[in-house]
């Protein structure tokens, strides 16, 4: 069994975007992090590894310096690292990236025990269609929002946390499950874990490597064969602090009723 | 001296300051109001590897090197003086002069619990008659039959309410001065040891400090470290690796202390001005970053000093010295700096600059330490 993480080296919101004209980030100018949903992701295969002993495989997109990414996920505890890095992949949208992403998780292996876990959405595009899109490419049952994941068997019991409830399902392996920041909170790199991560084997998949690939249609990758156009980029701005009304009651009702009123709502 | 930091050494910086910034910090006010040890951070350490950094895997070591673990006291310092110093004298005052002194049995019967933290462990040298002048121990082991009896009283013990596994010195020919020191492991539960009251201090409140107290103590005569009258070398070289982690401590100690200083004088208003736009402002931290900067070129150098098999007691005395001294400096600096406010424990300045004066006096004063520099210097 093993479990093949994607994971997303991403800017760090906490500074200030930069845009390149083309509109696409520029993220050599930024700082970068790793994508907080997928540390969760990285989290649950982590916590599938000590209860089963399985392997971790960690996957990413993105330019050469991702790698020091993938050897800080190594560093947590993953097994192997994959970097899928090429200049024909640069300013791949969703669709193009998920193509890519897909074609490396196929080169990888994905074999009946296993399982392929992504975070939910990456901080800077907000789309959360690359984890579905890479699951429809590759014929892999999803579950997305993954709030709790057990495992028995080929069986896995997933937790899905939507806006209005939670919804359980139970899926056989392989398939794909995307993760929410609630599934747990994501370990450290440990220090002994650090002196491993640059021993472990990391390998670069460029165009070469996936150009034969069926998933490969060498006219919709890269920005020239992105469907997106970005209009704009910018940093959504912060939402302020909800009002949190408590109590099943007539007067706590109608209190709800009215500030609902007030604000044009209802 | 090339300090171009490895991928790992970048990496673990990273880490530390991580961990140190969500896990240690947002303790750090309540350890030193509580005077209380902040085990639950232990536990957390213990489980990174922190507890056991430089030494080799087969004992339960994280594999890492001296450098390394310099800077991850340092980095806990930035933000937790008394965090620093519980690993410091774990990690250096007992851990090492098991691994460096120790028989093969005795480092596989106690390095593995240390290392990874299941245990933590202290060291026995002071006495109250018996400070900078380490020669003057009182305590006295005899040997009958299969075991040594010790007698007599450590004070001012790091780690000594909580720790588990000691090295303690005392003496077993009291003729013979320095060569009548011997070394010996010793654990709580052995019969006829036991604790002190928890002492009150200037700063590291959190840092458990007390006595340690023998009266007919049974020690096996295998838990003898090194050779009978031997001790006092134990000791020393010892303290020559102790001393980087004081330094390290005290270098982020002031590091943390500028941090401070620069985030609130680009904050606060006077005179219309904000106080970083006051030529004051700026110089007094120019210095202040500047002898800091400098002082950790001293402590990166004692600890690759170490690391590779140098001798190393000059630096690491000169890297303490000068570390010690510009962490009390800087602190009371920064305090300076934020006027009123850095008297209040509104802010961390305050604890900072009590926590600082401690890296002058133990494991050897300043005093000590220009002693043990002027002998390298061939200045008799």
């Amino acid at each position: 069994m093993k479990i093949i993480v994607s994971v997303k080296q991403v800017p760090d919101t906490s500074g200030k975007v930069a845009v390149n004209p083309d509109g696409t980030l520029d993220r050599a100018s930024m700082q970068t992090i790793t994508n907080p949903d997928d540390l969760n992701a990285v989290e649950a295969a982590l916590k599938l590894k000590d209860e089963t002993g399985c392997k971790v495989v960690v996957v990413t997109m993105g330019p050469p310096p991702a790698a020091g990414m993938l050897r800080e996920i190594m560093a947590r505890g993953a097994d192997e690292g994959v970097l899928v890095s090429a200049r024909e992949f640069g300013g791949s949208d969703t669709y193009a990236t998920s193509q890519i992403l897909a074609a490396a998780i196929s080169r990888i292996g994905v074999e009946k025990d296993d399982i392929v876990m992504c975070g939910r959405q990456a901080i800077d595009g907000d789309t959360a269609q690359v984890g579905p899109q890479i699951a429809e490419k590759l014929h892999l049952p999803q579950v997305t929002y993954a709030a709790d994941i057990q495992k028995t068997g080929d069986t896995i019991t997933v937790k899905r946390m939507l806006e209005d409830g939670y919804m359980t399902i139970k899926v056989k392996t392989p398939c794909l499950l995307t993760c929410i920041k609630e599934l747990n909170t994501p370990r450290y790199m440990s220090v002994g874990g650090i002196f491993e991560a640059y021993g472990k084997p990391l390998a670069t998949f460029d165009y070469e490597t996936l150009k034969n690939d069926p998933l490969i249609d060498p006219t919709t990758i890269g920005l020239k064969g992105s469907p997106t156009n970005i209009l704009t980029s910018f940093t959504p701005p912060q939402k302020g602090a909800g009002m949190m009304l408590e109590g099943a009651d007539k007067a706590s009702c109608e209190k709800l009723a009215g500030i609902l009123t007030a604000k044009h709502i209802i | 001296m090339d300090f171009h930091l490895s991928n790992e050494q970048l990496m673990l910086r990273k880490m530390y300051r991580e961990f140190a910034e969500t896990e240690v910090k947002p303790l750090a006010e309540e350890i030193d109001e509580e005077e209380r040890f902040p085990m639950e951070t232990v536990e957390k350490m213990a489980k990174l590897g922190m507890m056991g950094i430089y030494f080799p895997k087969e004992y339960g070591g994280a594999g890492g090197d001296v450098l390394s673990y310099a800077m991850c006291v340092e980095e806990l310092a930035k933000v937790c003086g008394t965090t620093a110093v519980v690993v410091s004298a774990h990690t250096s005052l007992c851990c090492a002069p098991i691994f460096e002194h120790g028989t093969e049995e005795q480092k596989r019967k106690y390095l593995p619990d240390l290392l990874s933290g299941k245990k933590i462990g202290a060291f026995g040298l002071t006495e109250p008659g018996a400070g900078t002048d380490a020669s003057g121990q009182q305590t006295i082991a005899v040997l009958e039959g299969d075991h040594y009896v010790l007698n007599g009283t450590k004070c001012f013990i790091t780690n000594g309410n909580v720790a588990d596994t000691f090295v303690v010195f005392a003496m077993t020919d009291k003729k013979a001065g320095n060569h009548g020191i011997t070394a010996f492991i010793v654990e709580k539960d052995f019969p006829g040891f036991s604790q002190g009251k928890h002492e009150k201090k200037m700063g590291i409140h959190g840092s458990s400090t007390c006595d340690l107290i023998f009266e007919d103590c049974v020690v096996p005569k295998e838990n003898l470290l090194g050779k009978e009258g031997k001790g006092f070398k134990v000791a020393m070289q010892t303290l020559d690796g102790g001393r980087i982690g004081i330094a390290a401590q005290a270098l982020g100690l002031a590091e943390g202390a500028i941090d401070e200083a620069v985030k609130y004088t680009k904050e606060r208003v006077q005179f219309g001005k904000r106080l970083s736009q006051f030529q004051n402002t700026q110089f007094q931290l120019a210095d202040m970053h500047c002898r800091t900067q400098a002082a950790q070129h001293l402590v990166y150098a004692a600890a690759m000093g170490k690391q590779n098999h140098e001798n190393y007691s000059e630096a690491s005395a000169m890297a303490k010295l000068f570390a010690a001294e510009t962490a009390s400096d800087v602190t009371r600096r920064a305090v300076q700096l934020f006027g009123g406010y850095g008297y209040t424990r509104e802010y961390p300045v305050e604890r900072m600059m009590r926590d600082a004066k401690i890296t002058e006096i133990y494991e050897g004063t300043s005093e000590a330490q220009r002693m043990v520099i002027a002998k390298h210097m061939g200045v008799k």
